[in-house]
């Protein structure tokens, strides 16, 4: 099971991809929607794409509220 | 843009020989053509395939059509050609703005003529003698999963994702939703998608059932023309036959969903939670 560090590695990594951007520009505590510049069916994009990268299942709900990458990838690491 | 009622003189088509006269038809929102037996209805109203009246005066005239087309076709394919997804369900934006021009009463009733009608093309897709295929990506919510669950198959895109989110405006889904689920999958997992409003991906999605087959991102259409060209094989009648063994029409709860909804959308919560949405400016709008 991966580390929570190496968790948010692969989030931060997986999203400068999907919605290229430089990693070098986004940081752990940074609102992702403002550092993504995503909107509410890319956000959706997005829960789909950690979805299937770490096969796990994230309720909508759960990511009430959460907005930046650290958060996530607690909720996620809650789930390996 | 061409209107619906004429047919088209560019029609696009893949790979195969376009069907010739009353067979293709592009509108603003939707757009068809009969090729080598296969129909494909194909969605493209921005900004996902927002179910509002101008769409249904388009799915209206696609019937009336599709009920001309069913003897030289052996299939039917829906898709999107919209970035976003298949659909992204009802125009609530629509909804909310007529139910504010008009009194209760008005706007109740103008609610349920909307929907005998949806359910009306609904229902010929989901009893048709043909193989039907939605092949989904993106979004596909409440009244765009209705959509698909109406065809025989659903193939899915591994970016797609389906949602019932109708409980927080205080509905339920009134395109035939819930007794389709039910009718294709066990009721705890339509309990589980409707009242917790959370939406599934792909894999999820057929692992309990619900999609038949899961293809990489933008390989829906092909994979679906695929499995289209494969059932052309097949006796048409003893096809048909098949379906309609074991695939009934829940006439009777799609009746009784249209009645809920209008019981439902009566009341003050409804008007509360379509305000919520229409002026949200959440990045999450459509979370629960």
């Amino acid at each position: 099971m991966p580390t929570a560090e190496q968790t948010l590695d692969e989030i931060l990594n997986l999203a400068a991809t999907h919605f290229k951007v430089p990693r070098e520009k986004l940081s752990p505590d940074e609102d992702f929607f403002k550092a993504l510049g995503i909107d509410s069916l890319q956000t959706l994009d997005l829960l789909t794409k950690l979805e299937n990268h770490f096969h796990v299942e994230l309720p909508d709900y759960e990511l009430q509220g959460v907005s930046d990458f650290r958060t996530l990838a607690g909720k996620i690491q809650a789930r390996l | 843009m061409q209107n619906l009622n004429e047919t088209t003189k560019n029609i696009k088509v893949h790979e195969g020989k376009a069907t010739p006269a009353n067979c293709a038809a592009q509108g603003s929102g939707l757009s068809w053509a009969l090729v080598d037996g296969v129909i494909e209805l194909a969605l493209h109203r921005e900004p996902c395939n927002e179910l509002g009246s101008a769409a249904l005066e388009e799915l209206e005239k696609f019937a009336t059509a599709f009920r001309k087309m069913e003897g030289e076709a052996h299939a039917l394919i829906i898709h999107s050609e919209m970035k976003g997804g298949f659909c992204a369900g009802a125009d609530l934006r629509e909804l909310y703005q007529r139910s504010q021009a008009m009194e209760k009463p008005e706007a109740t009733k103008g609610v349920r003529d909307f929907l005998e009608r949806i359910h009306r093309v609904l229902n010929l897709i989901d009893a048709s003698p043909l193989t039907t295929i939605a092949a989904v990506h993106g979004v596909t919510f409440g009244g765009g999963f209705e959509l698909a669950l109406a065809c025989d198959l659903i193939i899915a895109d591994k970016m797609a994702r389906f949602c019932f989110p109708e409980l927080r405006l205080g509905l339920i889904p009134g395109f035939g939703g819930i007794p389709r689920l039910k009718r294709d999958l066990g009721n705890a997992v339509v309990r589980d998608l409707l009242l917790t409003g959370r939406s599934v991906n792909a894999t999820k999605a057929q692992q309990i059932g619900l999609v038949s087959q899961v293809v990489g991102e933008g390989e829906a259409l092909r994979a679906a023309r695929a499995t289209a060209a494969q059932l052309g094989k097949f006796d048409r009648a003893t096809a048909a036959a098949a379906k309609k063994f074991i695939k009934p029409i829940p006439h009777e709860e799609l009746r009784r969903e249209i009645d809920l909804f209008c019981e439902l959308f009566a009341r003050p919560a409804v008007e509360a939670g379509l305000r919520k949405f229409v002026e949200s400016t959440d990045a999450q709008p459509y979370l629960p």
